[in-house]
């Protein structure tokens, strides 16, 4: 497999320093998931070096290197790969000079001393502060992962620590000398123009910046910016209508759509069983709003942002400011978990144009409101499953019909910024690429005659884009729900089933694993009901299978526990690992329950935590994590794969406790 | 001109009354504890210790604060020392992105300076403290570890 190291200096990735510190950069930005530090245990571990001496320097325009976005569970995958060839190759150099130096003999690296029968010298020694002036060939020996000794351990994640002590590096902690405060001005709704503003009510001291329908008050101080903010009285157009919220799957199907067959095989048309799967849209509700430092001069910028790839913002930056890419600097710091494209790039985009139009640095603060309205959600999908089943209760037809938008809107061009459209007074573009909306659309089921159709929409109902899972969250949904229904038509009990239908010896793993730790087959608690769902996430990622134990309570779901058997390959770091999938669990499953935007003709009514509610500390069942670790295999992605097996185990369980078949997210509360 | 008395130090502010005692806490006196979550005191990310309760700072006036002491996350350690609470945190590894840590581990602080916890009252008492990473399990047992260490 090629990394994107092969070919590139490998001073790109790996300094050694004089004081024999390691800095490896990479591309790949912290979202909270504890990549940096995995991505340290995989440099240590081909470098020979204490992890304890490893800094990982985060992404940094012209300082590191251009490695897209931190999308997808593909740090781990692709990002990993990268730093260790980068540092095995590092490892080799190094060697090389230990022997022009110690002569022959037989050398060992330990802790980041090289040592032969004629002495030893460390890292720093041989090449401390130098760069290593060579290319990544690639075909440097790599450790044999039985020989591992720094992956696969439970390393703590520096960066908890400094923030436990408060001791700052967020974003919303940039500081930057005359920088001044701003807050943006929007409506609820999207597409509306402005047509006028009355700024008699401001407080003395708030420049207006106006320019179309960009909006912003500044100040010199935040809470006058604050201030500003809720005195300015804005008049907006009506925005682009929005169908109405009860009517949206309806009216998604009504819509022109481009096609796309995933699976074009035997099966045409429709099985006889037939069964109709919504999912809402949903929120990233980042706890903290999206937040941005830039500092833009005539002839440069320098931005500070916690979007998910600071080379693609700048791209987008460039023609927004009219300025070479190569003169902005777009630094990422950690914001705000964002689970996929939250407002991070937008408050980058509107702390740029604020500052360009002031010649000040500017700090753009969202607020709850900028955040549950303006960010970008996850999309709402419809899909209609069908199936025939043969007499001997395996399926012989299955298709699937799925209405989606784009789940891909990352910015790449000023027009897919919010800044850049209400600035310029123009529309959001229909979409002319499709992705995400297909991922996990097919199953990894094994059934003779299978079609797959996306119906791709041009244009959402709402602005859409990748949140966590993206298609996969509504399409195991749909598909593991369908076939729990599948079970019940053949009378074959739901794991049992799904074992009938797989072959990969790692699927039926993670399925009797979490069999086997739910008691699955003994009869549940007096008045609960359990449900089960698998998938393989992407097709090609994680393997997981969730079961989930649910009781009612006057007529509302309440999930008593999760297990969860997860297999990612190789694990890297185990307690990093098990953060992840119990955190995947607890927003899965609050956005199984009770997520959804809601909207009326005004526009959004998501507008803060009462409007928006996420699960709280006692709405959370206890969640048992049941690893697999496979060293022999690649490790993939962990950020994602447990989202997509909860919502369907919490309906499948439902429909096992009650009789009561839920077939639209959110899940709580629709019982009677 | 007010003054207030932060993390054991008093401090004159010039700045208006009406200011949220975060914005002066941030931007003032340039500490990076308390976070801005919400602006609507419902989530918990700005909480400081005002006289050891937990309160939210983001609607919290500066000409209200008067001679109260405020502690910030920076000023939970003891001679240098983190406050147990803070060190189970990080034992427990109890955050994913840490923008809620702030307010976890200020409501956490109030709480076992009251007493030891049951199990659910640890619950109970972060309810009003949102996590949206999905660390809850987490930090309930670095809440629990640090109450046990400090009421064995």
């Amino acid at each position: 497999m090629s990394t994107a190291a092969d070919g590139t200096p490998i001073d790109d990735w790996i300094e050694i320093h004089a004081g024999g510190r390691v800095t490896v950069k990479t591309g790949k930005v912290e979202l909270g998931t504890g990549l940096l530090t995995a991505l340290a245990q995989i440099a240590a571990e081909e470098l020979d070096v204490a992890v304890e001496n490893v800094d990982v320097a985060g992404p940094w325009t012209g300082r590191s290197p251009d490695e897209g976005y931190t999308a997808g569970s593909r740090s781990i995958k692709e990002g990993g790969a990268a730093i260790r060839r980068a540092a095995a190759e590092a490892r080799q150099v190094l060697l090389e000079l230990a022997a022009a130096e110690l002569g022959g003999g037989a050398l060992s690296v330990t802790g980041g001393v090289v040592s032969g029968p004629r002495g030893s010298r460390t890292y720093a020694e041989l090449l401390g502060g130098k760069p290593f002036n060579r290319t990544v060939s690639g075909l440097a020996p790599l450790k044999r992962p039985e020989s591992y000794r720094v992956v696969g351990t439970a390393v703590q994640r520096p960066d908890i620590a400094r923030k436990a002590y408060g001791l700052g590096g967020f974003v919303t902690d940039v500081r930057v000398d005359g920088m001044v405060h701003a807050r943006v001005v929007r409506p609820r709704t999207f597409g509306a123009r402005l047509a006028g503003v009355d700024a008699s009510g401001l407080p003395e001291g708030v420049t207006v910046v106006r320019r179309n329908d960009f909006l912003a008050v500044v100040a010199d101080r935040e809470e006058v910016a604050l201030a500003a903010r809720d005195a300015i009285r804005p008049t907006w157009t009506d925005g682009d209508p929005v169908p109405p919220m009860g009517e949206l799957f309806s009216w998604m199907r009504r819509q022109v759509t481009e096609d796309q067959e995933l699976i074009d095989g035997s099966a045409r048309g429709q099985g006889s069983i037939v069964r109709d799967y919504h999912w809402p849209f949903q929120a990233h509700a980042s706890l903290a709003p999206s937040c941005a430092v830039a500092d833009v001069r005539p002839g440069g910028a320098t931005v500070y942002t916690a979007a998910q790839g600071v080379y693609p913002l700048r791209r987008a930056l460039a023609p927004l400011l009219g300025l070479p890419p190569a003169s902005i600097e777009v630094i990422h710091r950690e914001g705000s978990g964002c689970y996929g494209h939250n407002g991070a790039d937008d408050a980058a985009a509107d702390a740029a144009v604020i500052s360009q139009e002031l010649g000040r640095p500017v700090r753009v603060q969202w607020t709850r409101f900028d955040e549950l309205v303006w960010a970008r959600k996850g999309p709402a999908m419809t899909t209609r499953m069908s199936a025939d089943l043969a007499p001997d209760g395996r399926i012989a037809r299955w298709t699937s019909d799925i209405w989606s938008p784009n789940h891909g809107g990352r910015p790449s061009r000023p027009e897919q910024l919010i800044a850049g459209r209400l600035r310029d007074g123009i529309p959001e573009p229909d979409s002319t690429t499709y992705i995400g909306g297909g991922r996990n659309a097919r199953v990894d089921y094994e059934i003779a005659a299978q079609r797959v159709t996306m119906h791709w929409l041009r244009r959402p109902a709402l602005p859409g884009s990748a949140l966590r899972g993206l298609g996969a969250t509504a399409n195991t949904f749909a598909n593991e729900c369908f076939m729990d229904e599948l079970a019940g038509l053949a009378g074959v009990d739901p794991v049992e089933f799904r074992r009938r239908h797989l072959s990969d010896r790692r699927a039926l793993a993670v399925i009797d694993t979490v069999a086997g730790a739910s008691g699955w087959g003994g009869p549940p608690p007096p008045g609960r009901g359990r449900g089960v769902a698998y998938g393989r996430y992407d097709g090609t990622g994680a393997y997981v299978a969730t079961v989930a134990e649910v009781s009612i309570v006057e007529d509302a779901v309440r999930v008593e526990r999760l297990w969860i058997a997860h297999d990612c390959g190789l694990i890297v770091n185990p307690d990093g690992l098990r953060n992840q999938i119990e955190g995947n669990a607890v927003q899965s499953l609050s956005r199984a329950l009770i997520e959804q935007v809601r909207w009326d003709s005004g526009g959004l009514l998501c507008t803060d935590w009462q409007s928006y509610p996420i699960l709280r500390f006692t709405q959370i069942p206890p969640i048992d994590v049941i690893l697999i670790d496979r060293p022999d295999q690649p490790p993939v992605g962990a950020g994602e794969p447990a989202t997509i097996a909860t919502a369907p185990a919490v309906a499948n369980a439902i429909a096992a406790a009650t009789g009561v078949r839920l077939r639209q997210a959110p899940l709580g509360g629709r019982l009677r | 001109m007010f003054s207030i008395n932060v993390n054991g130090v008093d401090h004159q502010v010039a700045a208006p009354g009406e200011a949220p005692l975060l914005f002066v806490l941030r931007n003032d006196l340039g500490l990076n504890g308390p976070q801005f979550g919400c602006g609507e005191e419902t989530c918990g990310a700005c909480k400081v210790l005002v006289d050891g309760a937990a309160v939210p700072s983001c609607r919290l006036p500066l000409q209200r604060v008067g001679t109260a002491r405020v502690v910030t996350l920076e000023g939970l350690a003891e001679d240098g020392e983190p406050h147990p609470v803070q060190q189970a945190f990080v034992d427990e590894q109890a955050m994913q992105c840490g923008m809620c840590a702030n307010g976890m581990i200020i409501e956490a602080v109030a709480l076992v300076m009251r007493g030891n916890p049951t199990d659910a009252g640890i619950h109970e008492a972060l309810e009003g403290n949102l996590c949206r990473c999905g660390t809850h399990h987490r930090i309930a047992r670095a809440v629990r570890r640090a109450a046990d260490e400090l009421w064995r």
